[in-house]
């Protein structure tokens, strides 16, 4: 999967939990999930869930600790592909 | 004391997903009762029911897309559209994105909530999946979640909680909100109830063998108060909201007043005599209905109707009896006595909330609904009141009081008197 594809696949999954006054626009890799993009810290769970479907990896709670901003999640997928 | 008005009605009911519908159906006598495949595919013995059928909802209109993402939870999007549209009903909006509103609450029953939400996890748990249930299972099958996503999305800051007492709960709960509001712990409360549909919930009914079972294929003659061929309960489904606000304040804000509540009583037999974990305690029940008129300030003989609970059992006879017994009425001075039940089927912790919405709508439109399938009234029925005072047609009628009550499994009983407002 071509790295545009993946960035594109995560901006999708995280779209669908953003509060309905956050704007798709407003998702970039520096984006704080919590912080910035204002999703409930509780919807990180379904997002950490997506991606294992959608990537078809296994996240652990190690991996969702350190996965701060879009960038990171990013990076965690990447890692885990390559295990 | 504070005067306690109601100033929104919401409903979402087997016959009618909204004020204008269900009020025409109760009008027409229009049944929401109907034969269900996936209770015959079961082997349920009773294989119909009151759901209401909400396909056509927009769920926009009351969830946010994040809510709605592996949202399973059909009580709850009954109360939330119940809920919101109460709220809207009485001219209300939600609080602003920065502070609650500290005056308005929500006192909103179930039984039990999420019923498929916790059949989804339990299926996940058992596979060894406890780590894939993702973040809504907890908040969708919790009993408060009703009244939580109705706070949350009202931003209401005053109380906001979940009251179960079986098929009590809906009436409990409006007078739990009228008690705070009267004690002026609150100036507005959102109450109301909702129960889910489908086996999970209606399975330990129908192992009771207390629904009907020879009516599969006549649905909607099923539900027969009163009557003499009354077979069983039907079990329902949906949900009723009010909104509650002291006088004072819906004066304040132009607010529309569809009734006051005058006084209501809440109280248990205690499971003693002859009341059990399933039977009420005829003396508890005579004396919550006297309770609830001495709190409101009416004498029997000042009611012009009687919603009763009537649940299409052989139980019937017997709540008539303590109507009379408590009122100290009989034959023809008895008032207009009718049940909705025989609509909607028994929509069980939502069917206080639904019928005392309905209940309101026949003060505010001068008119009682008429009672369907009891074209054969129970002999015993007859001997204690003339069959004038169970009308079966709606018609436009001077109602002034009118007494709603429910009673509930655990032999709990609830009875709350409406008034047309004067001011």
């Amino acid at each position: 999967m071509k790295e545009n594809e993946k960035y594109s696949q995560l901006k999708n999954i995280v779209a669908a939990y953003l509060p309905e006054d956050i704007k798709v626009d407003s998702i970039t890799e520096n984006s704080d999930f919590t912080g910035e993009l204002n999703i409930n810290s509780a919807n990180l769970v379904d997002i950490v869930l997506d991606l294992e479907d959608a990537f078809d990896i296994r996240l652990e709670n190690e991996d969702m600790d350190r996965m701060k901003t879009v960038g990171d999640a990013l990076r965690i997928i990447n890692a885990k592909l390559v295990e | 004391m504070t005067r306690v008005v109601i100033t929104g009605l919401g409903v979402c009911s087997p016959n009618g997903t909204n004020l204008e519908s269900f009020e025409q159906a109760l009008i027409s006598g229009t049944s929401g009762i109907r034969f269900q495949p996936q209770l015959r595919k079961l082997k349920f013995s009773c294989q119909i029911a009151g759901n209401p059928h909400i396909e056509n909802i927009n769920l926009n209109t009351y969830f946010t897309k994040v809510q709605q993402r592996g949202l399973n939870s059909s009580g709850l999007v009954y109360g939330m559209i119940a809920g919101q549209d109460a709220w809207r009903h009485a001219g209300m909006l939600p609080a602003s994105a920065e502070k609650p509103d500290w005056d308005s609450g929500v006192v909103f029953g179930t039984g039990i909530l999420g019923v498929d939400k916790f059949r989804e996890a339990i299926h996940r748990i058992d596979e060894g999946e406890t780590r894939r249930l993702g973040s809504s299972s907890v908040i969708q099958t919790m009993a408060s979640g009703i009244s939580a996503y109705l706070g949350g999305t009202l931003g209401l800051g005053n109380q906001v909680t979940t009251n179960s007492s079986a098929c009590t709960t809906g009436t409990e709960s409006l007078i739990m909100g009228f008690e705070r509001i009267r004690s002026g712990r609150a100036k507005r409360m959102l109450v109301g109830s909702c129960s889910d549909s489908g086996p999970y919930v209606w399975g330990g009914f129908d192992a009771m063998r207390i629904l009907p079972s020879t009516y599969n294929e006549r649905p909607t003659e099923a539900s027969r108060p009163m009557s003499a061929s009354a077979a069983g309960f039907v079990p329902g489904s949906g949900a009723g909201a009010l909104v509650l606000e002291s006088l004072e304040s819906a004066l304040e804000r132009g607010a529309p007043i569809y009734g006051e509540v005058k006084g209501g009583a809440i109280n248990s037999g205690g499971q003693r005599g002859d009341g059990s974990m399933t039977a009420p305690n005829s003396e508890a029940v005579q004396h919550c209905i006297r309770m609830a008129l001495k709190d409101a300030g009416v004498s029997g003989t000042e009611l012009d109707a009687i919603n009763g609970h009537l649940t299409a059992t052989t139980k019937d006879s017997l709540e008539v009896l303590n109507w009379t017994k408590a009122l100290g009425i009989a034959g023809s001075d008895f008032p207009l006595i009718n049940s909705f039940k025989g609509h909607v089927g028994h929509c069980l912790a939502a069917a206080g909330s639904i019928e005392c919405v309905a209940t309101v709508m026949q003060l505010y439109r001068q008119m009682v609904f008429g009672n369907v399938n009891c074209g054969d009234i129970h002999p015993e029925i007859l001997s204690l009141i003339d069959a004038e005072c169970i009308p079966t047609k709606s018609r436009e009628t001077p109602l002034q009081t009118i007494a709603k009550a429910s009673f509930g499994f655990g032999d709990v009983n609830a009875c709350v008197i409406f008034s047309q407002y004067i001011a």
